[in-house]
């Protein structure tokens, strides 16, 4: 079966055991993650029995986290490049140009699992490898984001998975100086055994410094800096200590403990060093660790390489080259400099007071060659590992699509201002004030949209000597996991859409997509599909909108007996404003504005939170996205938000009208009076159905947002005015804003201060 | 006036400071490494926010032992200006520039948020733009800003009239104990800023540095900074 | 040699962690916790074997960083 996997530079000698190394069997094998099948192409590309440090070098390459053996098949037929695309999926992170020479790097990573055991860590430790992913390429990180998904509240875990989370990447992004400006959280059942950490980092750097992976230079030096290495983050059950004995289960912490002190370090002498030309590839330690990085640079660089592992910095006595090769401690990179730049590069790590070893070099034989005191302790050919990496086609079965449900099906609230304070005090809606004061949102000063104040963050952009005015990076992270759970393809459809949206709703370009896809055992058809569905939905999307997948991160296994969490496909998004004196938040704070509804309304409560919250139930297709009418929509308003014609706009998702309109109200101070237009159809399905495709405007001038709309055939309705201290609906309800307030901010932070 | 400003392994927002320096004097600090014992002659020194040494031991306390440190104290005893903002603060405070001590906030967890500040007395290098009494919108960003002092030190700061700056409601109330939306670390007698004895010396929890610009948090906080040019220029 | 230092707060100090140690104890079923105060403990290899000199170090040490004697206690035990 195997395409000759004769290798350039045939070993001469196999390589040294290890002390009391045990001899592989099929059990170690398994305990390594790998099926029989991919052991087979191990020995085929071999041409031998591995050792144990090989073996697990396999199996870490070709585990699901670093191969994507499951997804890859699917992750292809996303759109990848336009002409602002600089660096698309395979790099550390993702690269876009923002114009005046800079560009944005960024991507979404998942610490999914880890946080379910150790949320603190678990989060802290995925927000220092995210960073790290963008750092790596040149960026000094601007902002940082994240989607939390929690189970339900009455579960008797969530408290301590929020509190353990939330201070978690409070307490790395805030020690690294970052601020932390948006994000999402939610509640469902469904993830009472898998919580989901989704965090997101943006940074920016010059178009021409922009670091890559590939190794270059034969001979050129490889060098690992920051931290020691110990014994974090290994399993298996045989491999920890010198003596492989088995009673060593102290010796091997698996949960990884960040530092961000020394990651803060790390990110200074990194980006000390980026502005010399000594660097000829960098790459942090991630998954998998030494393992990963070394073996990515020289693949990407079509070389070898040779690993001398008695020179990796060690946190612990007694380290063995299997522990030094798969540990996953913190705060590490590998660096390939150029010859003579190692006493320069040296200096810039030792002022800054971290670890420094030149651990080995680039050779031209294709071969990872690991060596130990002299001897060579492990001999692999690095493209058959590549090429030979197992990839699958899983089976899949697509969910249908459910039948639409008509707002007359659905019971209409006995009494609207009870509706909307249980909406606006459900979980999923609740003020997350309680979270987000936890993040520091406001250091390095360039915060323009603070949390909960707009449908995006928005960052200043460090001024580029060429830009007259100030750039904005508008960036969210959005999905609507109900939405994919009843029909994967139109609720990957719609977390794209919607994201597209919220950039749009502050005025900013919408640039290019970061996708974090967390769903369930792919082997199971029905979970495959649901990941199928989500790709082709978001694949329409993105080609539709123009909005092209530049990095990602797949996540998957995440369910506990057989329950598996609602399909998750996590958007984070990027978009620029060209100044950002022209940008908007959704701050309804002047009396007398108009507010304008834009884009159609059929009332689809189907799959609404109205439904789920007050009627218990959920049920229907989810609310179809039409892109030509988003993409019509959605280019119109940022139109008019350049314009100076929009004082705040807020784009429509969960809760529909009346929650966005609430929202509004809330984030400015500022009451409103509407009135239900003639053609309006049931109030419930008017006011809370979750159609597409639409913003609330305010404005100053209404009458000629309306004719503007008219001319673009977008469809625009007048529903009333800003003034007062309450939300009236003419007829329906009227609720003082304080009593709104109230409801909104009380849920989070009673539920976390109550006890267990 | 020429400023400089301290960098520590872990400051975190001497840029943000800087940045606040140059909008208001159209000059850039000159930034200071932590290993220097000796740098250029400045009007005013700033001790910045962040995580200096991950604020692990105590907040401040080994930044405190640095060598700038020494040169800083130095210059200190000599009527040089010296402004440390919130760990700034705390590092002021463990080098013995400030009476005093940062705790861990009364709430256990990290507070970001706007508060606002009443303005003790416009009688100092730093406060001189503001009046007595005034009350000031700006951002606290710390999970250590509880300032405690013993019952004899704190009479003598009141008596004294030390206290620069006072945690309050938004329309001016400090009398009683505040909530924490109006106090958001516990702080004794709501002290969010001290000064020394000359009023040469000035710590603050709060970030003045975050509200100077009006699309950024607002400009309550430029202020203080033209209130230091005012005096040393 | 081996040095075990303890550093408490001093009487009089609100100490919140240790007030929020002592409830959360109360809430898993132990009311009978009342007061609690909540510390620091290091431990360092000193290379010296001069116990009268190591004691004198240690404190020096305490005084200068490891306490704060605005707030902090300490205490030096030896062994070895």
């Amino acid at each position: 079966m195997s395409k000759s996997t004769a290798t350039a530079g045939v070993e001469k000698n196999p390589p040294v055991k290890l002390p009391n190394e045990p001899a592989i069997t099929p059990q170690i094998v398994a305990e390594h993650g790998l099926a029989p099948d991919e052991y087979q192409r191990v020995l085929n590309i071999m041409g031998r029995t591995p050792t144990m440090v090989e073996l697990g070098i396999f199996s870490a390459m070709w585990s699901e986290h670093c191969s994507y053996k499951s997804s890859k098949v699917w992750l292809k037929k996303l759109p990848t490049s336009a002409p602002w695309v600089i660096q698309g999926p395979g790099e550390n992170a993702g690269v876009i140009d923002i114009g005046d020479g800079q560009a944005a790097i960024f991507k979404m990573e998942s610490h999914n699992h880890p946080s379910y055991i150790e949320p603190y860590q678990g989060a802290a430790t995925g927000v220092g490898g995210i960073l790290r992913d963008v750092f790596t390429m040149g960026a000094r990180p601007v902002a940082n984001l994240n989607a939390l998904r929690f189970g339900d509240p009455s579960h008797p875990k969530t408290r301590h998975l929020v509190s353990g989370v939330v201070a978690g990447i409070g307490g790395y992004g805030n020690c690294m100086g970052i601020p932390t400006v948006g994000g999402e959280t939610n509640f469902h059942a469904a993830y009472n055994g898998n919580i989901l950490v989704n965090a997101m980092t943006v940074g920016v750097a010059p178009t021409d410094r922009i670091f890559y992976a590939a190794a270059a230079g034969i001979g050129n030096p490889l060098v690992y800096v920051g931290s020691k290495t110990g014994r974090d983050g290994i399993h298996g059950a045989t491999m920890a200590s010198t003596e492989f004995s088995e009673d060593s289960e102290e010796k091997r912490p698996t949960v990884q403990v960040g530092d961000p002190f020394v990651e803060k370090l790390l990110l200074e002498a990194c980006l000390e060093l980026m502005a010399t030309d000594a660097i000829v590839a960098i790459q942090d330690m991630g998954a998998a660790g030494l393992t990963s990085s070394s073996f990515e640079m020289a693949a990407k660089g079509g070389l070898g390489v040779i690993v001398e592992l008695d020179k990796v910095p060690m946190r612990e006595t007694g380290m063995n080259p299997y522990e030094l090769m798969l540990s996953e401690s913190q705060e590490r990179m590998l660096i390939v400099l150029k010859p003579g730049r190692e006493e320069l590069a040296r200096r810039i790590f030792e002022k800054w007071e971290l670890d420094f070893a030149v651990i080995g070099h680039l050779t031209d034989t294709e071969r990872m060659v690991l060596s130990w005191h002299g001897d060579i302790v492990g001999n692999i050919p690095i493209p058959p590992l590549v090429t030979e990496a197992p990839m699958y086609e899983r089976p899949w079965t697509l969910t249908p699509l459910p039948p639409a449900l008509d707002a007359a099906e659905v019971p209409a609230p006995k009494d609207y201002k009870a509706s909307l304070l249980a909406l606006m005090g459900c979980p999923d809606l609740a003020s997350k004030a309680w979270i987000w004061h936890q993040y520091d949102h406001l250091i390095m000063g360039n915060t323009a949209i603070r949390p909960q104040d707009g449908d995006a963050a928005l960052v200043r952009v460090p001024q580029s000597t060429k830009a007259s005015s100030h750039k904005g990076l508008a960036m969210t992270s959005d999905c609507t996991p109900r939405y994919v759970q009843a029909h994967p393809e139109t609720g990957g459809r719609q977390a794209v859409a919607e994201a597209w949206r919220n950039i749009t709703a502050t005025g900013a370009r919408p640039l290019a997509v970061t996708d974090n896809m967390n769903f369930g055992n792919p082997q199971k058809p029905e979970i495959m599909g649901q990941f199928a569905g989500a790709i082709m939905g978001m694949a329409e999307a993105c080609k539709a909108l123009d909005f092209p997948v530049v990095s990602g991160n797949v996540s998957l296994y995440n369910e506990t007996e057989g329950r598996p969490i609602l399909p998750t496909p996590t958007i984070g998004a990027v978009g620029v404003i060209d100044d950002i004196a022209k940008a908007v938040s959704s701050r309804l704070t002047k009396a007398g504005l108009a507010l304008v509804l834009l884009g159609e309304t059929r009332g689809w409560l189907g799959q609404s939170l109205y439904l789920r919250e007050l009627c218990g139930r959920e049920e229907g297709a989810p609310p179809p996205v039409d892109l030509a009418v988003e993409r019509r929509n959605g280019d119109f308003v940022r139109g008019e938000i350049l314009g100076g014609r929009v004082a705040a706009c807020h784009d429509l998702s969960d809760g529909g009208l009346l929650v966005g309109l609430a929202e509004m109200c809330l984030a400015g101070g500022t009451g409103v009076t509407m009135k239900l237009p003639a053609d309006a159809g049931p109030p419930h399905g008017y006011l809370y159905g979750e159609d597409q495709g639409r913003y609330l405007v305010a404005t100053d001038d209404g009458g000629t947002l309306l004719a503007a709309a008219a001319a673009a055939g977008v469809p625009a309705t007048l529903l009333g005015y800003a003034g007062g201290q309450a939300l009236v609906v003419e007829g329906l309800l009227a609720l003082p804003l304080a009593e709104l307030r109230a409801a909104h901010e009380a849920w989070l932070p009673t539920y976390m201060n109550s006890a267990a | 006036m020429k400023a400089a400003v301290l960098v520590f392994p872990g400051s975190n927002r001497e840029g943000d400071v800087a940045q606040a320096i140059e909008l208001v004097t159209g000059r850039r600090p000159t930034m200071v490494w932590h290993g220097d014992g000796d740098f250029e002659k400045t009007d005013l020194i700033v001790v910045p926010g962040g995580f200096s040494y991950g604020d692990y031991l105590r907040c401040g306390a080994m930044a405190a032992q640095s060598p700038v440190m020494a040169e800083v104290k130095r210059r200190a005893a000599m009527g040089v200006p010296v402004l440390g903002i919130c760990n700034g603060f705390q590092i002021v405070a463990e080098a013995g520039l400030l009476p005093g001590v940062l705790m861990r906030n009364a709430g256990l967890k990290f507070v970001c948020a706007d508060i606002h500040l009443k303005v003790e007395t416009s009688q100092s290098l730093f406060t001189n733009r503001y009046q007595a009494g005034q009350v000031i919108k700006v951002p606290v960003a710390h999970a250590e800003g509880n300032y405690f002092a013993d019952a004899e030190t704190l009479k003598r700061l009141e008596d004294r009239g030390q206290v620069a700056f006072r945690y309050c409601a938004p329309d001016g109330t400090v009398d009683g104990p505040l909530g924490m939306e109006a106090n958001p670390n516990g702080s004794i007698n709501n002290i969010a800023g001290i000064f020394n004895e000359t009023k040469t010396v000035m710590g603050l929890m709060p970030h003045p540095e975050n509200a100077t610009e009006p699309m950024f948090g607002g400009t309550d906080g430029k202020g203080l900074f033209e209130g230091l040019v005012e005096a040393l220029s | 040699m081996k040095a075990r230092v303890h550093v408490t707060l001093k009487n009089g100090v609100l100490d919140p962690q240790g007030k929020a140690i002592g409830h959360s104890l109360n809430r898993l079923g132990f009311p009978e916790v009342g007061d609690v105060r909540q510390g620091k403990y290091i431990e360092l290899e000193i290379a010296e074997t001069d116990k009268a000199k190591a004691a004198a170090r240690l404190d020096e040490m305490c005084r200068k960083l490891l306490a704060n004697t605005v707030i902090e206690n300490y205490s030096i035990e030896l062994v070895g």
